[in-house]
């Protein structure tokens, strides 16, 4: 996992609310056992007019001209805006794989969906929630003002608009330690190896028939 | 001690550690994996050379991702390489890491992961139970902890027999009273479902408690469970009675003997204590459910056999009126037109919800001597595993379907998320018993809507959406 720096990004306006995961990345891509390559296949059925296949060359295939990603004004967006329940549905962790592998570095929204969320944070994007009403007025904003972008200051936890105002988010002070500095779970977790350990011994007395 | 909740005792049996600012490690027992989700973890353990920590937690299948068809052929039968190559990749895995039991694809007792855990007694009461795969809210139905994981954490969890995580607040589900005749825990769900939001269960662990929920059977807690995700809530549990003990009694994977009898003293202590405080209450009269059929592309965009299709130009709401507008473009829908007159394409009885014997039981109640009609293009019925299967076709169940002109198939996901070969056709129109209608979910272009096992089957016959109740 990369670590996360204050980043300065353009952004992108998909206004929708619930965006679910098989919008994210359809399941024809997830018989790859490979852990890169969703880029391009990122809202697949949305953003191409044919229909999208693994093994595709997907340079030659017709673009949606309609979909916000394709827009020539929020080509290369690292920031995602968009409504509430972002990342619904399946455990897929193929759709943060793709939304990083696209470009993302941050999506911001109302609110996500829960494994969508863990999913995302234990790979490095960055999930902002803002009140509906700010988002509301970003996406006016982004409307209004090509070229709009975005500083995300993790650390700070802070989003600043091109006026100069400075928005604060939550977030969780572990996850946040970890994306910042690049921290793998599973090192973090072995070291408490030991708890584990004890609490299996005592588990195995209290519940033997877990251990059968 | 402080009157608990089920949701707080199975969180304190299981926290192994626990940071100032509340991230805690919890203990997992079943992790039950499949073929879809867990190459890249294996992968991930390979490269940072890292040892699973407890190969007996693991019991896994292929299912996600396997043909219904043609299985005489043996893997050759699989057409399609990509998906070869995720389902031998799994046998490769197991291989190396090891399991306490392995299903694979032609197995016998292979099927859909949610099926075959609590099948095998693979699944037990006050367990902590983790998959990579978002219905793993199912296993709640045993009174056990139960979570869809991403492949991170499968890789996490194989590696540390933990996850990392927050404590949920707790939230209960009240459904009290006397079901109407043909009403199933599949209209339950997708009633509370339709009242809360797909949203309304995030941050909260559910329990469904009443007499209603107390009156359904262990499949219909299983389907009721299955789709607390639906709500948003990672996990939704039911606490132990008498059926979950009889259920689990004598499974290949049950303890047997004094083990038994011990379990049994421990599980019947799986209930929130009297007074035990939920953040929040939601309640339903049981006598006011009536048959579900969803309309649009999310499970709450939900109504009753007797409704209609919502008009856009009712709602107040700007957001939500382009919403809905934006469903019924999908589904090709017009506003008004009563649920009754939605002509149908396909058929899909089937996926974890409801693939189990009392669902195709009940389907072929509804189908028996009776044909599908003419508009009805493929009629599937999918068991939910081999054992299921084998189970249906000795009660004759297989005959029923296939004399009224439904398809009967090998156990898997199949048409729930369409991954194999069974799939809806761009603008194709499906009556499912699965648990999304999401965009694209049942194949590019599809239509999907939600019902019970007995609506789907009813929908069969008529070629549209018909009231199971007054149907025969
Ligand atoms: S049947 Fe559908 S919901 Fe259930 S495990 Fe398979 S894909 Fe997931």
């Amino acid at each position: 996992m990369d670590k996360f720096q204050s980043r300065e990004g353009l952004v992108v306006p998909l206004d929708r609310a619930n965006v679910d995961t098989d919008a994210i990345i359809p399941k024809q891509f997830l018989k790859s056992i490979e852990r890169t390559g969703f880029g391009p296949n990122l809202f697949d059925e949305l953003r191409y007019l044919d229909h999208g296949e693994p093994g595709m060359d997907n340079s030659k295939r017709p673009l949606n001209p309609d979909f916000v990603l394709n827009q020539p004004r929020y080509r290369g967006a690292q920031v995602l805006l968009a409504r509430e329940n972002f990342g619904c549905g399946s455990s897929r962790e193929h759709a943060p794989w793709a939304l990083l592998q696209y470009g993302f570095t941050t999506v911001i929204a109302p609110s996500f969906a829960e494994i969508f969320y863990n999913n995302s944070l234990k790979n490095g994007l960055v999930l902002i929630s803002l009140d509906a009403k700010i988002i509301d007025r970003l996406f006016k904003e982004i409307d209004a003002t090509p070229g709009y972008r975005l500083v995300v200051d993790l650390e700070q936890q802070s989003v600043t608009t091109p006026g100069g105002d400075s928005l604060k988010f939550d977030i969780d002070p572990f996850r946040k330690h970890c994306i910042l500095n690049g921290l793998d779970d599973i090192g973090l977790t072995l070291q408490h190896a030991d708890k584990i350990k004890a609490f299996e011994a005592g588990h195995r007395q209290h519940q033997p028939w877990l251990f059968n | 001690m402080a009157a608990q909740t089920l949701y707080d005792k199975l969180w304190q049996s299981h926290l192994v550690h626990e940071e100032k600012d509340g991230t805690a490690l919890i203990y997992i027992d079943r992790h039950l994996v499949h073929e879809v989700t867990s190459a890249q973890a294996y992968e991930g353990l390979k490269l940072a050379k890292r040892k699973q920590w407890r190969v007996e937690s693991v019991i896994a299948t292929a299912d996600h991702n396997t043909p219904t068809r043609n299985w005489d052929k043996g893997i050759e039968g699989i057409t399609d390489l990509v998906s070869r190559l995720q389902i031998e990749t799994l046998d490769k895995n197991i291989k190396a890491f090891g399991a306490k039991a392995y299903f694979p694809f032609l197995d016998k007792r292979q099927g859909i992961v949610h099926v075959i855990g609590p099948e095998q007694g693979a699944t037990l009461p006050g367990m902590t139970v983790v998959c990579g795969d978002s219905h793993t809210s199912t296993h709640g139905a045993f009174a056990a902890l139960a979570f869809g994981i991403g492949t991170s954490e499968v890789e996490h969890v194989l590696a540390t027999q933990c996850m990392v995580m927050k404590k949920s607040k707790n939230m209960q589900i009240v459904v009290d009273g006397a079901l109407g005749e043909g009403i199933t825990a599949k209209d339950i769900i997708l009633a509370i479902i339709g009242k809360i939001g797909t949203a309304g269960g995030t941050g909260y662990a559910i329990e469904f408690a009443g007499s209603a929920i107390r009156g359904l059977s262990m499949e219909g807690r299983m389907t009721l469970c299955n789709m607390a995700i639906e709500a948003g809530a990672r996990t939704g549990m039911v606490a132990v009675d008498d059926k979950t003990i009889n259920y689990v009694k004598g499974r290949p994977f049950a303890p047997v003997g004094d083990l038994w009898s011990q379990a049994v003293v421990y599980w019947r202590t799986l209930t929130s204590d009297t007074g035990a405080a939920f953040d929040k209450v939601v309640t339903l009269k049981a006598g006011d459910i009536q048959p579900q059929v969803s309309w649009g592309t999310s499970p709450q965009m939900v109504t009753t056999v007797d409704g209609k299709v919502p008009d856009p130009a009712q709602e107040t709401d700007p957001v939500q009126r382009e919403r809905i507008e934006r469903a019924l473009k999908y589904m090709d829908l017009k506003p008004n037109t009563p649920i009754k007159e939605i002509l149908l394409d396909k058929i899909f009885i089937g996926a974890c919800t409801n693939s189990r014997i009392e669902d195709l039981r009940a389907a072929a109640q509804v189908v028996k001597g009776k044909r599908i009609a003419p508009n009805i293009k493929l009629a599937l019925v999918v068991p939910g595993s081999g054992l299921v299967k084998s189970q249906a076709e000795q009660e004759g169940l297989d005959k029923i379907f296939t004399e009224a002109g439904f398809e009967w198939r090998e156990p898997g996901c199949s048409m729930c998320l369409g991954m194999n070969e069974d799939q809806l056709s761009p603008g194709e129109r499906c009556a499912s018993t699965s648990n999304r209608n999401f965009e694209g979910r049942q194949g590019a272009g599809g239509r999907t809507h939600l019902v019970s096992p007995a609506m789907a089957a009813a929908a069969a016959i008529a070629g549209h959406f018909v009231d199971v109740r007054n149907f025969n």
